[in-house]
């Protein structure tokens, strides 16, 4: 359909031009601001390509968690004066970006003309075998579950990371009745969504990694109002929270290998109960660590306890 | 093929393609925030509203007209918050 194509050049054009003003609007807080409403785009046009696994993803993690995130660390940034590169730099990495856009082109044009091919073909044939009646929930959890696990076990080193940082950022707590009746409706809102997508993913777009992220958001929106009456978590739950979805998607990986069958070749029988129980448990973890990216830091509050000196050199 | 619910769908959805536009125009042209914020909550309740009543008219389920209805309250919901918030912080900033 024509009004198609010119919705889609449109969307195009209004990637490219917030993308460059993110990169180069002079203030700060603005280019902020313009890269929250590039992911939002960004979400929007894996929508067209029929990707909506990936736009759930995106416009979660990349406009609002990412946005939540990049917001919250303005307030402890101030924008500092640039000096200009050298002219050498300039060329130099207008050059590098050249090549890759040249090499970036011929790549995307060697895919045309794109059509479902072998790989697509494989998975609809063995989709009865993978306990799960979505393709990407299938390829991700149990064709090539090997490469969920291996994302859990980065988004885990992250979080492991941003715990030896310090103590997270103070909340600045608008403890206003408006905030708090905000999220009172937002966050029982946010938890039915994120069981929602978690169960419905096993038929339709969703999953673990969504649902993960709906629940981190609704974290944000408790850390920014300031519930003050929140249950402190505390180290070992924060660990057990973390840990829960590696060690579980490991363990059941593990059980094959008694029967003599390959590491996390799940019985077909099983499949689909396996991964329900992979995925309940991957969301708990990826939203702690979700919810630690967004607060850059350990939330007990005078994390390192036990240090002695902090200004003595060691 | 063109029943009466559609063309009045196309009525709405136009008047709130109208109010889009108002709505923006009001937003690049009026001279602080607080008027500025008028403009785009009128956008968000109104604007937002007509969309979303003129697209559940054209809705083969009635299921997905609710979920629809729900989207455009969650949107009210939270388009009075935010705007209460900014409102009270350009007003605590105004007398510099």
């Amino acid at each position: 359909m024509m009004i198609w194509s010119v919705i889609d050049i449109l969307i195009c054009a209004l990637v490219v031009a917030l993308a460059m003003a993110a990169l180069y609007a002079p203030a700060l807080r603005q280019r902020v601001m313009f890269f929250i409403a590039f992911g939002l785009v960004v979400a929007i046009t894996w929508a067209r390509l029929h990707a909506p696994d990936l736009a759930l993803a995106e416009a979660i993690i990349g406009a609002g968690l990412t946005g939540a995130m990049l917001l919250m660390s303005l307030d402890h940034t101030s924008d500092m004066p640039r000096e200009p590169a050298s002219y050498g730099l300039r060329i130099g990495s207008a050059a590098m970006g050249g090549v890759l856009i040249l090499g970036l082109m011929m790549i995307v044009s060697s895919l045309y003309p794109i059509h479902d091919g072998a790989p697509t073909l494989a998975v609809s044939q063995r989709q009865v075998e993978s306990g799960v009646s979505h393709p990407v929930t299938a390829v991700l959890l149990n064709f090539r579950a090997w490469d969920t696990l291996l994302e859990l076990a980065v988004l885990l080193s992250a979080a492991l990371g941003i715990l030896n940082l310090g103590p997270a950022r103070r909340s600045c707590g608008h403890a206003a009745s408006l905030t708090d009746g905000l999220a009172r409706v937002l966050v029982p809102l946010l938890i039915l969504s994120a069981g929602y997508l978690l169960w419905k993913g096993a038929f339709a777009p969703g999953g673990a990694f969504q649902a993960g992220a709906v629940l981190a958001s609704a974290a944000v929106v408790i850390h920014l109002t300031g519930w003050e009456k929140l249950p402190r978590v505390g180290l070992r739950s924060l660990r057990l929270l973390l840990l829960v979805g590696p060690t579980l998607f490991v363990a059941v990986g593990l059980l094959p290998l008694l029967n003599g069958q390959a590491f996390l070749q799940y019985p077909v029988e099983l499949a689909g109960l396996l991964i329900l129980l992979i995925e309940s448990a991957a969301m708990v973890s990826i939203a702690g660590m979700l919810t630690l990216v967004y607060l850059g830091g350990h939330p007990h509050a005078n994390w390192p306890i036990e240090l002695v000196n902090p200004k003595e050199p060691m | 093929m063109n029943s009466l619910s559609e063309l009045l769908s196309v009525a709405i959805v136009l008047l709130a393609v109208l109010v889009f536009v108002a709505g923006t125009v009001a937003l690049i042209r009026l001279p602080d925030v607080l008027s500025r914020l008028h403009a785009i909550s009128k956008i968000d309740n109104l604007g937002f509203g007509l969309l979303v009543l003129g697209l559940i008219l054209i809705q083969p389920a009635w299921i997905d007209g609710v979920k629809l209805f729900g989207i455009w309250i969650l949107v009210l919901v939270s388009s009075a918050a935010t705007g209460q918030l900014i409102a009270r912080h350009a007003v605590r900033e105004e007398p510099r």
